[in-house]
This record gives C-alpha cells, structure tokens and sequence, in this order.
C-alpha cells in the first residue's frame, strides 16, 4: 500500500511549507484571536447593556455571522473589503487589499460573533451583587467592568475561548478557497506541482492533528488547574 | 443602493432572471439548484452523523475500559483534522489507498463530491454528535439506568427503553445547532466540486460580475433555512417535551 510513497516530498518541502505555509496560519490564528475576543467583548458588553437599540445592533450582528457558512463569509468579504476601504478612506476607485488583510479582516470580524457569545456567558456568571456592590463603591461603568466583572469572565471562561482558538486554528485552513498560501495552500501547492497528492494531504492532516491535538490537551489541563483554585 | 465618492460598481437586481450561461434556466434556477443540493448533503450527512454519532456516544458511557478508548480516539480523530482536510484525505486520499480497482470504482462512481461530501461531513459531525449524546446520558441520574436494570432489562433494552429517550429530549437544543453546523459545513464540499449554494452564488459571480446580488441572494437563502430549521425544532421540542421535566409543562 505505501510502497508507491515518496515521503522525501515532504522532506523536500518542509522549508515551504512551514515557513511560508505555517507562519501565515498561526500569525492569522493569533491575531484573529486577539482581535475577535476583543471586538466580542465589545459586542458582548452592548448586548447586556441597558441602552437602547445596542443589544439590538449586536443580537442582529451575532446571529447573522452565526448562520452563515464561513466560506461564504470568506467570499463576502473578499470582495467587499476593498470597496469599504475605498469607501472608509474617500479614495477614487476601490482599495487592494492583500490576502493576509483579507482573511484577518474576515476572520477577526466572523469569529467575533463566536467569542461574544462566550464573554456574555462568562459575565453573566458573575453575580449581580458585585456590580452592585462596585457602583455603590462610586466606581464608574468602566471601571465594574474592567477591575470586576471582565477580569473573572475572562478567567472564568479561559478554557472556552482557548477550545473556540483550536477550532480557529482549523478554520483558518478555508482561505484555501482563495488560493492563500496558509499551511493547507502550500502543501496543496507542491501536491499538485510533483503529483504527490496522497503523501501532501497525509502529512497535512498529521500536523494539523497533532497540533489541536496537543494544544486540547493542554486546555484540559488548565481546566483542570482553574478547576482547583476554585 | 448609491456609494457616495461615485463607487464603480453597477447594481443589478434584474440578473436573477436573465438566462444563466449554463443554457437551461436563469440565475435564479441555478441558486435554487444549489439549494437543493446543499439540503440534500446536509440532510443524507445529518443520517449519517446521528448513526454513528448515537452508537459512538453509547460506547463512551458504556463501563468497559476498551468501549472508552476506542471512543474517545473516535472522536478526537474526528474533531482535531480541519473538516477541508478530512473531504480531500476521502476524495484524493482513499482512492489510491485501496486496492486499484475499488479505487477506479471510486473516481469514477457519478456523483463523487455528493457521496464524499455527505460520508465526510457526516462522519466528521458524527464525532460533535457522539460528544453530545455522551453529555445527555450522563446528564440522567444514575438511578434510571440501575432501576432499569432491577427490572430484569438487558444494557441494550436501558439504554433503548429508559436512556436513550430521555438523553435525546434533553439534548434537543444543542443537536438543532449541530444540524444548523452540518447545513453551514457543506459548503465546504465546492472545494471537491460539489455544486452547492455558495459554489454557484461563486459561479454566477463569477459568469455574470454581480457578486454582491449572488452572495446577497444565498445570504439570504442561508437565513431561511435557518429560520425554518429553528422553528421546527422549537416545535418538535415542545412536542416531545417530558411534563416536569426541563421544557416541559
């Protein structure tokens, strides 16, 4: 069955595709992360807020992004970013955006809708009393939450968005679509070049295993240790 | 709709019935046919995923040591591969693994990307499925089960008669959302050239240069299934809701 293989492809390509192939990923991983908690936050914080019409723009946000297959969204965006950007910056005719923009764009602002879910949960595990108890100590709004009520959310709900960061982390395999240099593109890339399909998209899956592999294993652990303090 | 700063992009709402390049029907038949085949994989993938994703999540309650292993790996072999990796180890992978002629039957077989697409997504849902179905036997009192046995059941008779029944109702909620993710997730299949919703929303961008009326037209579509999904669930929730117990009255 494997006497056909050439496993020195992989050997050959190696350099390709982790330098190129899965600095792109991770980096788009981390950043997507970084700045979908970020922006989730905020779209959790309108969504509990007593304001008018804010819960309202945030609900309708999260649930559109949520029933819309990403590869969709991937599209969407691709096309749309630079029209907005033209749009944002005045500019003549629309803006080039290149695909590592692209994508940090698209999956920073989809899986937002995934992590705000997880930090409203996380803040409303925090009990009312403390709010209370921090306004009645004259703190501002800013000031519950940030001191009170994000820091426990947030620890509170470590182990959640770090699981949301490995299904991230395989998500980012998608761009494919638009024929990015992620680590699925460039192991794809030298498949197609040396007709090594089966041994490319073997060790593919090996890798992208062993990484969420390890790294599940590792928020078990957390949990385990959080679960303790507790 | 007008862009200030005269933005370049002409709007075309009348495209949907304008003769799609295809030959037969318009633009609008051609997204209504990706419709029906992205129903038709999610909803071969969902049978699929609620087999093996029950008999899986059984094994992981199961007492014995070697059930748990075996479903345990089941599962993370599943859940930790990228769902795109998964349909091309299926689609170019498997092929060349077995022996020449199952795999000529196999490239050759009409209809490849449908039945890869539907074998993948819902082996690859099965292990979400499996995770649940574990999470709602476990959520029942240990009582059920030994009373079930007090009363002269077999394993397999708790488990079909008092377990399972129960499991399911409770687990209701969360299986809606994974059937919404086996919808979603089949347009991944326009990667192996499935010809679902978003590969011809793709197409007719791609034909007709009016991309956001395609992707606008199968955002829209991808709500209605949606909304139509949740509310029949909602329905059938309440339908089969156990009285004094969580939904019910």
């Amino acid at each position: 069955m494997f006497q056909n293989f050439d496993f020195d492809v992989i050997r050959r390509s190696i350099g390709y595709l982790f330098v190129e192939g899965m600095t792109f990923t991770l980096t788009l991983t981390g950043l997507a992360t970084l700045g979908g908690v970020i922006l989730g936050t905020l779209l959790a914080l309108m969504r509990l807020s007593s304001l008018p019409i804010l819960p309202r723009i945030a609900a309708t946000y999260v649930n559109l992004m949520r029933s819309l297959p990403l590869v969709l969204v991937i599209f969407w965006f691709y096309f749309l970013v630079p029209y907005l950007g033209q749009w944002i910056t005045g500019a003549e005719r629309p803006i080039q955006v290149g695909a590592f923009a692209s994508s940090l764009i698209t999956f920073t602002l989809f899986e937002a809708a995934y992590f705000s879910e997880i930090m409203r949960a996380g803040i409303q595990s925090i009990p009312r009393g403390q709010v209370s108890a921090g306004y009645a100590l004259g703190l501002t709004y800013p000031q519950v939450m940030g001191y009170i009520v994000l820091p426990q959310a947030f620890r509170n709900m470590l182990p959640v968005l770090l699981t949301q960061t490995i299904i991230l982390f395989q998500d980012t395999s998608l761009v494919y679509v638009l024929s990015i240099t992620d680590f699925l593109g460039a192991a794809s890339k030298v498949a197609q070049r040396d007709g090594r399909l089966v041994e490319m998209y073997l060790f593919a899956a090996l890798v992208y295993f062993a990484i969420s592999y390890a790294a599940s294993l590792l928020v078990k652990l957390l949990q385990a240790r959080t679960a303790i303090v507790r | 709709m007008k862009f200030r700063n005269g933005m370049n992009y002409n709007w075309n709402w009348g495209i949907f019935w304008e003769p799609s390049p295809e030959g037969v029907g318009t633009y609008l038949d051609m997204l209504l046919s990706g419709l029906r085949w992205t129903l038709a994989t999610a909803l071969c993938a969902w049978l699929i995923a609620l087999v093996f994703g029950s008999a899986v999540g059984v094994m992981r309650t199961l007492p014995g040591r070697a059930a748990q292993v075996v479903g345990n790996a089941y599962v993370e072999f599943f859940r930790d591969i990228p769902l795109l990796v998964q349909l091309f180890l299926w689609f170019f992978v498997l092929p060349e693994l077995l022996p020449p002629s199952w795999g000529i039957w196999m490239k050759q077989m009409p209809n490849a990307p449908f039945w890869t697409a539907v074998v993948g997504i819902g082996l690859y849902m099965s292990a979400r499925v499996a995770e649940q179905v574990r999470a709602g036997v476990n959520a029942l009192s240990k009582a059920q089960g030994m009373a079930g046995t007090a009363l002269g059941l077999t394993t397999a008779q708790v488990y079909r008669y008092v377990l399972l029944p129960m499991a399911f109702r409770i687990i209701l909620p969360p299986l809606t959302s994974e059937f919404l993710n086996t919808i979603k997730n089949t347009s991944v299949a326009l990667t192996i050239g499935l010809l679902e919703l978003t590969a011809r929303a793709r197409s007719m961008q791609e034909f007709s240069f009016q991309v956001f009326e395609a992707f606008t037209a199968a955002t829209l579509l991808y709500l209605v299934i949606n909304v139509v999904v949740v509310t029949a669930m909602r329905f059938l929730e309440t339908k089969v809701a156990v009285p004094g117990y969580i939904a019910g009255k």
